[in-house]
């Protein structure tokens, strides 16, 4: 059960050690310390079963959002909820968008380092520019100050790509994305499941058959 | 017993390389039959009945939970430090291959139990046919078993493990014995409009057959059926089965599960293995090669522990890799000697060839009469209840399908839990909807949506293969896996197969397809390694010259040395691999404990 650092002839292992730290012409006595403590970790009991809490092994127990600086303003969040207010707004079976945390969600989403975030935030941020330029121009307010009616003007024209005029494509595109982001952030919330009727991660003594009602709407 | 190292002045029986399927059963067996065995585990110590997310929800979760890099089946996902990338250890393309359908993508997990904690848990017998595929249509090769061979250790591994299904007595879709499977549950939904909708066109659909208990096991009836004359073996499996609960269908099984209702080596072979007092247990070891003597045989392994970055060498009388097919492979190439050349047991030059993995292609419905359906409790419950078995076996034998072998369909749908990714795409049903009308949109369409997935049969190929690549190295010092891949039409061939027929089940249902069906089986089928039932490798055989393993995985030219993974795949029946790695791991097992007491080993 040797190692086989024991066979190395110990002056080329240094040689090797000293290459692997880079400017380090010599191991230093702290380096020699170091080395001695990793040496102890090979003996005594074993490690527990523990999550190291980086992102390959993540501390899945005691889980929180991401934990990355937020990267939208405080001015790009007022219209950022504003808009996904116009998206989910509040109805009598649910709260609206925001009243439940979905611009905080955006922002962690758009702040993530991954590339496919980061191309998010400049399309997100781009698209709330784009948004309150086009209010400006259509009715001289930011698109947080409009009312329904002046929201509805302008959404209606970039809420479905397909349809959408080439000049607001780019628009579109955005508000897609939005779209799906404050579907997700809003769905995966409390409430939002409860609008759904989602009512599983309960607890059952048994796998139920399919109700009458249910297997009367299938048609079974 | 847990150990930092191996025991100092414990003479070893076996090193068992590896903690999944193949080695987590390899160890229960060897030990509860007495022997003293080694395991090695690449990843670290992992515990499932405290780490295990069951009842956490997306919302608390980084990015709501969605798959990244690091957890590329979201973020609750049990899978540590793995995925088609594991840091530190890369893998290489045949040159020109990277971001072609030439691609393979390795999925490993460094964890105690490997990727049975992760797994769909769907574990379906390979069929009489399955074991002669050479001999019913010339392609590829036959094991050199049958499928009465290995029934008894399919029977038994059911009973050990808990697999829930029904006995049919469908063509090549084996019953398993009266009394050996755990009732099924009840079809939802969406599982009956789809067997209304398949009956008309001749499709069966069949009660699923999966690794969860949906009642709990009596252990002390279980453990006397199983080991009659093992009192020992009886002793911890009636104690390790008393402690699983019955499924309480309420969460994804790809999260593990803490109440030990499905299947991982962590809850339900390990256990009992450990509680013998026989098996001792070493993670964050990184086996790179088997040690041979002079006459040829395995006198242990040499591994780095992963710690404090050394390497170390672990010795016993026999040794099993069970490190996954293509590590397997790769110990197996880099144990290079004089002797051994083109490393330990490659004197063929096989190692590392013929890898198959599954035949992949998918296809999702809308379907109206999902739709504003009233909400049932079991909604949070994953994993399918029903499947189709291969149904075409007359028309292929007819010369009617154009490619060889056949697919299984995995399908479902219902109001799972909100996550990342839930209503993308429906501005499609909904001409951009927004406002209000999303929510009644949102409200209406929940639960209407029906996925597909075929999974068929690979020939293995002299196109698709693994060998060390000789400029790579990984972060221990190893050298690292090049991955060679090609489909054939055989392949293609049954992809296209697969979209034509979910398209006609979906439109069977009333139902409309999402997205435009691929018109080319080359661009409806997933990426080689995608599905993650990569097996051969080191094949099995009668012949020495054109096979790595006997039919007990034992090395033909190192008779101390086994493979006990899906290394030792002849073929890849559409039938996926995790039930028959277990059940050919007991069977290698039974044979090394009859060796090894007849002094053979």
């Amino acid at each position: 059960m040797n190692g086989s650092f024991g066979e190395l002839p110990r002056r080329e292992a240094l040689k090797v050690m000293a290459a692997a730290a880079g400017a380090l012409p010599v191991l230093d006595a702290a380096a020699m310390q170091a080395q001695a403590a990793q040496a102890n970790q090979a003996t005594g009991p074993a490690p527990a079963a523990r999550p190291r809490g980086d992102a390959w092994d993540p501390d899945l127990i005691h889980p929180r959002p991401g934990t990355w600086a937020r990267k939208l303003t405080p001015g790009e969040l007022i219209t950022l909820s504003a808009l996904c207010d116009t998206i989910i707004p509040a109805d009598a079976k649910s709260p609206s968008a925001s009243a439940v945390g979905v611009p905080a969600w955006i922002n962690e989403f758009v702040s993530a380092p991954m590339d496919g975030n980061q191309n998010a935030l400049v399309r997100i941020r781009g698209g709330l520019a784009w948004l309150n330029l086009e209010s400006n121009t259509r009715f001289r307010k930011p698109y947080a100050r409009l009312t329904a009616t002046e929201r509805t003007a302008i959404c209606d024209d970039i809420c479905y790509l397909p349809r959408a005029k080439p000049e607001h494509q780019a628009a579109a595109r955005f508000f897609d994305q939005v779209r799906d982001l404050t579907a997700v952030g809003f769905y995966t919330t409390r409430e939002g499941m409860q609008d759904l009727g989602y009512i599983g991660n309960v607890a059952l003594p048994r796998f139920p058959e399919v109700s009458a009602e249910v297997k009367k709407a299938i048609g079974y | 017993m847990f150990l930092r190292e191996p025991q100092a002045g414990t003479a070893y029986d076996v090193i068992v390389v590896g903690s999944g399927a193949g080695g987590g059963m390899a160890a229960y067996q060897l030990a509860v039959a007495g022997l003293k065995v080694l395991v090695l585990e690449a990843g670290r110590r992992y515990d499932p009945v405290t780490e295990t997310p069951m009842f956490q929800l997306p919302k608390d979760a980084p990015l709501r939970g969605a798959g990244t890099r690091e957890k590329p089946f979201g973020f609750y996902d049990a899978t540590v430090d793995g995925g088609w990338e594991v840091p530190g250890e890369p893998y290489t393309q045949a040159p020109g291959a990277a971001g072609t359908a030439n691609e393979f993508r390795w999925w490993r997990a460094r964890m105690l139990g490997g990727r049975t904690n992760h797994w769909g848990r769907i574990s379906l017998r390979m069929g009489p046919y399955d074991f002669k595929p050479k001999t019913r249509d010339g392609l590829g090769a036959d094991w050199p078993m049958t499928y009465e061979d290995v029934a008894p250790y399919y029977d038994r591994t059911e009973l050990l493990v808990g697999i829930y299904g029904s006995t049919e007595g469908l063509e090549n879709t084996p019953d398993s014995s009266p009394g050996v499977l755990q009732p099924p549950p009840a079809p939802r939904p969406s599982e009956l409009v789809t067997m209304k909708a398949c009956e008309p066109l001749g499709i069966p659909v069949i009660p699923a057959h999966r690794a969860v208990l949906t009642v709990r096991q009596n252990g002390a009836a279980l453990a006397r059926q199983i080991h009659p004359d093992n009192a020992l073996a009886r002793r911890v499996l009636a104690a390790s089965m008393n402690g699983r609960a019955a499924c309480f269908w309420a969460t994804e099984c790809g999260r593990g599960c803490s109440i030990r209702a499905n299947f991982q080596t962590t809850t339900v072979l390990l256990p009992p293995a450990m509680a013998t007092g026989n098996c001792h247990l070493v993670a964050d070891a990184m086996v790179r090669a088997v040690s041979v003597d002079r006459a040829g045989r395995a006198t242990g392994v040499h591994y780095i522990d992963k710690r404090t970055r050394t390497d170390r060498h672990a010795t016993a009388k026999v040794v099993v890799l069970a490190a996954s097919a293509c590590e397997t492979a790769r110990i197996l190439l880099n144990s290079k000697s004089s002797q051994f050349p083109q490393g330990v047991s490659n004197g063929s030059g096989l190692v590392g060839k013929y890898l198959m993995d599954t035949v992949g292609a998918g296809l999702q419905g809308q379907i109206p009469a999902l739709e504003n359906l009233p909400p049932y409790h079991y909604d949070g419950a994953g994993g399918i209840h029903m499947y189709m078995p291969w149904w075409l076996y007359k028309d292929q034998l007819a010369g009617k399908l154009g490619f060889a072998r056949g697919y299984h369909v995995e399908f479902g749908g219902g109001k799972g839990m909100p996550g990342p990714g839930i209503f993308g795409g429906l501005e499609n049903f909904t001409g951009g909807a927004y406002g209000r009308k999303y929510k009644e949109e949102a409200r209406r369409y929940y639960g209407s949506f029906v996925f597909f997935d075929g999974r068929g049969e690979m020939i293995p190929n002299e196109d698709s293969y693994c060998a060390l690549d000789p400029d790579v190295i990984d972060q221990w010092g190893i050298p690292v896996l090049r991955f060679h891949w090609k489909w054939s039409p055989h392949e293609t061939g049954q992809a296209l197969h697969m979209v034509k027929t979910f398209t006609q089940i979906v439109e069977a249902m009333g139902g409309k397809v999402v997205g435009t069906p691929p018109t080319d089986g080359a661009r409806a089928i997933a990426r080689g390694g995608q599905i993650i039932h990569e097996v051969g490798t080191c094949r099995m055989g009668d012949d020495p010259r054109t096979s790595v393993l006997n039919q007990w995985g034992q090395s033909w030219e190192v008779k101390n040395l086994f493979v006990a993974d899906g290394a030792s795949f002849v073929s890849n029946a559409d039938k996926n691999p995790t039930l028959s790695i277990l059940a050919l791991a007991w069977r290698t097992s039974d044979y090394i404990v009859e060796q090894l007491g007849r002094g053979e080993l």
